[in-house]
C-alpha cells in the first residue's frame, strides 16, 4: 500500500476555498449521512461571527455552495458543531453559554431546541453513537451528559466536574458509551457509567501532555486514541478494546507514542482518518499528515511525518477532519475566515 | 472585583523622548496604552519599553514582554489583552503575537502567560462587554 511505501510522494491538492463567513473559523463537521452516490457531501461551520454555516457540493457542477446560514439564535462565536450519527440533527456550542440542536425540515434549518446549563463558554458538543447521549463541556470546568428524548427534547443526566480547568473537547468513543474530555489543565479524562446508572471519571492521564489539550480522535478500530496540545505534540495512546467490551472499568488507557519536533506552534486540532492517516492543523497555517511507521520498534509502532502542507491557510488552521464518504478528502478552517477541501494524492512522477 | 486599586501609589517616570530605534511606528502606539487603574500610560510606569518588543517581519511573528508594577498584579491579564489588540490593530492580521510577563516579574507568571496565549481565552475575553469596555478605556482614552 502506498501509505507504507517510504518513497511513495504525496501532495495536498486545493479543491476548493469556501468563502463566506466574516470572522475567523472555529470549527466544521462533514454531515456523515452525506457524501454517498445518493447524498452529495455537507459540510457545517461555525464561527467567531456568531453563524453557522451549512455548504454542499453540486451533484451536476461538482462545486461548493453555501446553501444556508444560520443566524440569530447564538450571540455569541459558535466555537463547535458537530452532526448527530444518522446526519438528521446538528448541535452548535457557543461562547454564549448555550448549545442549541437543529434540524433540516424541508430544506430549512430550524434551532428546535436549546441546552442551558454552563455558566459560561460551551467549548464542545459531542454524540454518542447510537446517539441516545450528547455531551458538552465548557470554560466553567464541568462535562454534561444529556439524555435525548423523544420529541427533540433534552435531559440533563450527569454534570461531571472533575477537570480543574476549561474544558476544551468532548468526544465520545466511536462505537461504545465511554467519554473523553481533554482540558486546560493538560489532563485527559474518560467518563463512563456503573451500573447504578451513576456516570464517573475512571481515568485521568496526568503525566501526558505538559500543556492544553485541545483536541482527540479514535482510529477506525476504536483501541488508539490521538490527542494533540499547545506543548507541540501529538500523542497516541492505546487500549484493550476487548476488555473495554466486556465492561471491564479498569481498562485503563496507556501511552504508545509522542510525535515531537514536528510542531513549532500550538495545535489545535488532529483527526485519524478509517484508513490511518493522522491529519493535524495548527497555529503556524501548516497541516500535517503522519502514517504508522512500519520500521520494526521493539516498543511498538512509531509514526512518520507522510507530508506537511505549508501555508495551508494564510492564518492559524483550527480543524482538520476528514470526509466520512470519500476516499482521502478533507476539510480544514481557519482564523482567516475560509474552509478549504483537500485531498490527499500521490504525485504521479 | 476589589474595590480598592491593585496598587495604588506606582513609581510614575517622565515620558521618554522618542528614539530613533522607533521608525519601527508601531512602538509608538504600544507604549502609550494607559494603565488600568492609572491616569499614566505604560511607558511611563516602565511597565513597557523599546526592548519589549521583537519584530520578525520575514516570519510575521511578535514577542513583547512587559513588566507589571508589581509582583501579584491582577491586571498584568488586562493589560495582557490591551496590548494584543492594539498589536491587532497596527500589524496585519496573519501576524502572530506572543505576549509574556518580563521573566520573574510577576508571582503567577506561567499561568498569567498561559492564559494570554491561550487563543479561544482571548477570544472568549474580549466578547465579554465589562472587559472589552476596560480594554477600550485603555486602549482610547485621551487623558494622556
Amino acid at each position: 500500500m502506498d501509505l507504507d511505501d517510504e518513497g511513495s510522494n504525496f501532495e495536498l491538492k486545493e479543491i476548493q476555498t469556501l468563502s463566506g463567513h466574516t470572522d475567523r473559523v472555529w470549527s466544521l463537521a462533514w454531515n456523515p449521512a452525506t457524501g454517498t452516490d445518493d447524498a452529495q457531501p455537507v459540510i457545517a461551520s461555525c464561527s467567531g461571527d456568531k453563524t453557522v454555516r451549512i455548504w454542499e457540493r453540486s451533484a451536476l457542477t461538482r462545486s461548493w455552495d453555501c446553501k444556508a446560514v444560520l443566524e440569530e439564535t447564538h450571540t455569541r462565536t459558535v466555537r463547535s458543531c458537530t452532526w448527530s450519527p444518522s446526519g438528521k440533527l446538528l448541535a452548535t456550542a457557543s461562547f454564549d453559554a448555550t448549545t442549541a440542536i437543529w434540524e433540516n425540515v424541508g430544506g430549512d434549518f430550524q434551532c428546535v431546541s436549546t441546552l442551558e446549563g454552563h455558566e459560561n463558554e460551551v467549548k464542545s458538543v459531542s454524540w454518542n453513537a447510537s446517539e441516545s447521549l450528547l455531551a458538552t463541556c465548557s470554560r466553567d470546568k464541568t462535562v454534561w451528559i444529556w439524555e435525548v428524548m423523544p420529541g427533540n427534547e433534552f435531559e440533563c443526566a450527569s454534570v461531571l466536574q472533575g477537570h480543574t480547568q476549561d474544558v476544551k473537547m468532548v468526544k465520545w468513543h466511536p462505537t461504545m458509551d465511554i467519554l473523553f474530555s481533554c482540558s486546560y489543565d493538560n489532563t485527559i479524562k474518560v467518563w463512563a457509567e456503573d451500573d447504578t446508572g451513576d456516570w464517573h471519571c475512571i481515568q485521568t492521564i496526568v503525566s501526558g501532555h505538559s500543556s492544553t489539550v485541545w483536541a482527540i480522535s479514535f482510529n477506525a478500530g476504536g483501541d488508539k486514541m490521538v490527542t494533540c496540545s499547545d506543548d507541540l505534540t501529538l500523542k497516541v495512546w492505546e487500549a484493550d478494546i476487548e476488555g473495554m467490551r466486556s465492561g471491564n472499568d479498569q481498562v485503563l488507557w496507556k501511552h504508545l507514542s509522542t510525535l515531537s519536533g514536528y510542531h513549532d506552534r500550538t495545535i489545535f486540532s488532529v483527526h485519524w482518518s478509517r484508513e490511518g492517516i493522522i491529519a493535524s492543523g495548527a497555529a503556524d497555517d501548516a497541516i500535517r499528515f503522519f502514517v504508522e511507521s512500519k520500521d520494526s520498534v521493539v516498543d511498538g509502532p512509531s509514526y512518520r511525518l507522510l507530508l506537511k502542507k505549508e501555508k495551508a491557510h494564510d492564518m492559524d488552521v483550527n480543524v482538520v477532519q476528514w470526509s466520512p464518504g470519500e476516499n482521502r478528502v478533507m476539510a480544514s478552517a481557519s482564523d482567516d475566515g475560509t474552509i478549504k477541501i483537500w485531498e490527499l494524492a500521490t504525485s504521479s512522477n | 472585583m476589589t474595590l480598592g486599586l491593585i496598587n495604588a501609589n506606582p513609581i510614575v517616570h517622565a515620558k521618554k523622548e522618542r528614539v530613533a530605534r522607533c521608525e519601527d511606528p508601531h512602538c509608538d502606539f504600544v507604549r502609550d496604552i494607559r494603565d488600568p487603574e492609572h491616569p499614566y500610560s505604560l511607558e511611563q510606569l516602565s511597565v513597557l519599553s523599546e526592548e519589549s518588543i521583537t519584530v520578525d517581519d520575514k516570519l510575521g511573528r511578535i514577542l513583547i514582554t512587559f513588566t507589571p508594577t508589581i509582583q501579584h498584579c491582577s491586571m498584568a491579564t488586562v493589560i495582557g489583552l490591551c496590548l494584543r489588540v492594539k498589536l491587532q490593530e497596527c500589524f496585519p492580521p496573519h501576524y502572530k503575537v506572543d505576549i509574556k510577563v518580563s521573566p520573574g516579574s510577576h508571582a503567577d507568571e506561567e499561568a498569567v502567560n498561559k492564559q494570554l496565549n491561550d487563543k479561544e481565552r482571548v477570544a472568549a475575553a474580549l466578547e465579554n462587554p465589562n472587559l472589552r469596555q476596560l480594554v477600550d478605556e485603555c486602549l482610547y482614552s485621551n487623558e494622556l
